[in-house]
C-alpha cells in the first residue's frame, strides 16, 4: 500500500486525488441514492397530491388494524411497528457489519451481514403476509343499491363512507344475489361449508345475515390499492435486491476477496444501499400508516 | 498504528478517526433515540386513531398531531443519513453535493400538493356529483370495526 502512495500512481480521479477524499465508487453510490430517493419522492408526492384531491380518503388505522394469529381483533399500528422495528436493527447490524469491515475484522463482518441479511427476510415476510391479507380479506360494501363483497386490490377498495342510512342497508340487502348472499353468511358463520349454504334460498340466507354487528361501507376511492401496492411493492424490492446484495457480499467476505483486496469498502457501498432502504421505509411507514 | 497504513483505498487521502468504545457508544445512543423517536410516532398515530373514533373530530388538533409526526420523521431520516450513513463525517463539499439538489423536494412538495388541493376545490364547485356522492359524513358512528366481516385469515 505504502509504495502505491507514490505521486506518478495517484491518477485516481486524473486530478491527482479524490476531490471529496472519497472512493469513487462510494460517491456514484451517494449519487446514485441521491436519484433514488427522486424516485420514491416523485411516488410519494404522486400519492399526496391524489389524496389532497379527494374529498374522502381511508383511514390507515381502519385498513391496517390486522395482526397474524389475531384472527379479527381490531390492532391498529401493531404489525406495522414491529415491521418499522425489524427495518432500524437491522439498520444497525448492518452498521455494526461495516465497523467490522474498517477493523479487517472478517468474522465481525460475516456475523452482522448475515444478521442483516436475517432481518431483511423478516421484514419481506411480514410484507407478503400484510399483502396476502388485503388481497383475501372479504369485506361487505354497499354499492348500486345491493351489498358487495370486496377485498382490497388494484382494482377495488372496501374502505369507502360508512353507511348510516339502515333502511338503504336493508333495501340493498334484498337486491343482494345469491353467490353474494352465500359468501356474506359463510363470513360470519364460518361453521357451515359454502356448499352447505348455496342449497339455501335467498330468504332463508338473508334471516342468517346479521347487520347489526358489521360496518358497512361504501367503495373507497381506488386510486388507495395501486399507490400502496406500487409503493411498498417498490420498497419491497429495493429490500429484496439489499438481501440478494448483502448475501453476495456475504459469499465474497468468506471467500477472502477483501481480505485479499485489503479493505472492505464494498461492505460500506453495500452499507449505504441498506440503510437507504431503511430511510425510505420511514417515509413509507408517515405516509401509508400514520397520517 | 500508522496513519498512511490505516488508509482503506489509495483514493483517499486522510482517514476520519473515531475510536472504537466513541463508535460504539455513538451507535447505541442513535439506535435508542430512533427506538425512542418511532414509539411517539407510534403514540402519536394512536392519539389520532382515538381522537377519529371520539364523536366530535377536531380536524385542527388531527392536522397539528399529523405535523408533528412529520417533523419527527425527518428527525429519524437526519439521525439515519448523518450517523448510520456517515453522510455527517463527510468532507462539507460533499454533504453539499448531495442535500443541495434535494432542496428541489421543498418546491416539489408544495406545488403538487397544492395542485392536488385545487383540483378537488375545483369540482367540489363545479362537479355536484362528485361532492354528493364523495363528501364525508358529517357526524359519524364509531370508525372503529368492532368485528371485520370475512377475512379468511
Amino acid at each position: 500500500m505504502s509504495t502505491q502512495a507514490t505521486v506518478h500512481q495517484t491518477k485516481w480521479w486524473s486530478g491527482g486525488k479524490s476531490p471529496f477524499n472519497l472512493e469513487y465508487g462510494k460517491l456514484m453510490m451517494w449519487y446514485f441514492l441521491m436519484s433514488d430517493a427522486f424516485t420514491f419522492g416523485a411516488f410519494l408526492i404522486s400519492y399526496g397530491s391524489i389524496r389532497f384531491s379527494q374529498n374522502f380518503w381511508p383511514d390507515p388505522n381502519v385498513v391496517f388494524n390486522a395482526f397474524p394469529g389475531a384472527g379479527h381483533q381490531n390492532l391498529p399500528l401493531a404489525f406495522v411497528s414491529i415491521m418499522t422495528f425489524i427495518l432500524i436493527i437491522s439498520s444497525v447490524t448492518m452498521v455494526l457489519a461495516v465497523h467490522a469491515g474498517h477493523k479487517q475484522d472478517k468474522r465481525g463482518v460475516i456475523k452482522w451481514i448475515a444478521w442483516t441479511i436475517v432481518g431483511g427476510l423478516a421484514f419481506l415476510g411480514c410484507q407478503a403476509w400484510e399483502w396476502h391479507h388485503l388481497l383475501t380479506g372479504e369485506h361487505i360494501v354497499l354499492a348500486d343499491g345491493k351489498l358487495e363483497m370486496v377485498v382490497q386490490n388494484m382494482r377495488g377498495n372496501p374502505w369507502g363512507k360508512l353507511v348510516e342510512n339502515s333502511t338503504a342497508i336493508t333495501a340493498a340487502l334484498n337486491n343482494t344475489p345469491h353467490e353474494t348472499l352465500v359468501s356474506l353468511v359463510h363470513s360470519q358463520h364460518h361453521s357451515n361449508t359454502m356448499a352447505e349454504l348455496s342449497t339455501l334460498s335467498d330468504a332463508q340466507l338473508r334471516k342468517l345475515v346479521d347487520l347489526a354487528e358489521v360496518h358497512i361501507r361504501e367503495k373507497g376511492p381506488v386510486a388507495f390499492g395501486g399507490y400502496f401496492f406500487g409503493i411498498t411493492g417498490f420498497h419491497g424490492f429495493h429490500v429484496f435486491s439489499g438481501v440478494v446484495i448483502n448475501s453476495i457480499m456475504l459469499i465474497m467476505t468468506q471467500k477472502n476477496v477483501f481480505q485479499n483486496k485489503g479493505h472492505y469498502l464494498m461492505i460500506e457501498k453495500a452499507g449505504l444501499y441498506w440503510h437507504f432502504v431503511d430511510l425510505v421505509w420511514v417515509f413509507v411507514f408517515l405516509c401509508f400508516y400514520l397520517i | 498504528m500508522d496513519h498512511q497504513q490505516n488508509l482503506a483505498s489509495p483514493e483517499m487521502t486522510f482517514q476520519h478517526h473515531h475510536s472504537d468504545a466513541e463508535f460504539r457508544k455513538r451507535v447505541r445512543k442513535t439506535t435508542i433515540l430512533l427506538s425512542i423517536i418511532t414509539l411517539i410516532e407510534l403514540g402519536i398515530g394512536l392519539t389520532i386513531y382515538t381522537i377519529h373514533k371520539g364523536a366530535n373530530p377536531n380536524a385542527s388538533l388531527v392536522l397539528g398531531f399529523k405535523g408533528m409526526v412529520c417533523i419527527l420523521t425527518l428527525a429519524k431520516a437526519y439521525y439515519i443519513v448523518s450517523v448510520f450513513m456517515h453522510l455527517g463525517d463527510e468532507i462539507r463539499n460533499m454533504i453539499m453535493t448531495i442535500v443541495v439538489p434535494l432542496m428541489l423536494f421543498i418546491w416539489f412538495i408544495i406545488a403538487f400538493i397544492a395542485d392536488g388541493n385545487s383540483y378537488k376545490n375545483l369540482r367540489n364547485k363545479f362537479d355536484q356529483h362528485f361532492k354528493e356522492t364523495t363528501m364525508p359524513n358529517k357526524h359519524h358512528k364509531t370508525e372503529a370495526p368492532v368485528e371485520k366481516p370475512g377475512g379468511k385469515e
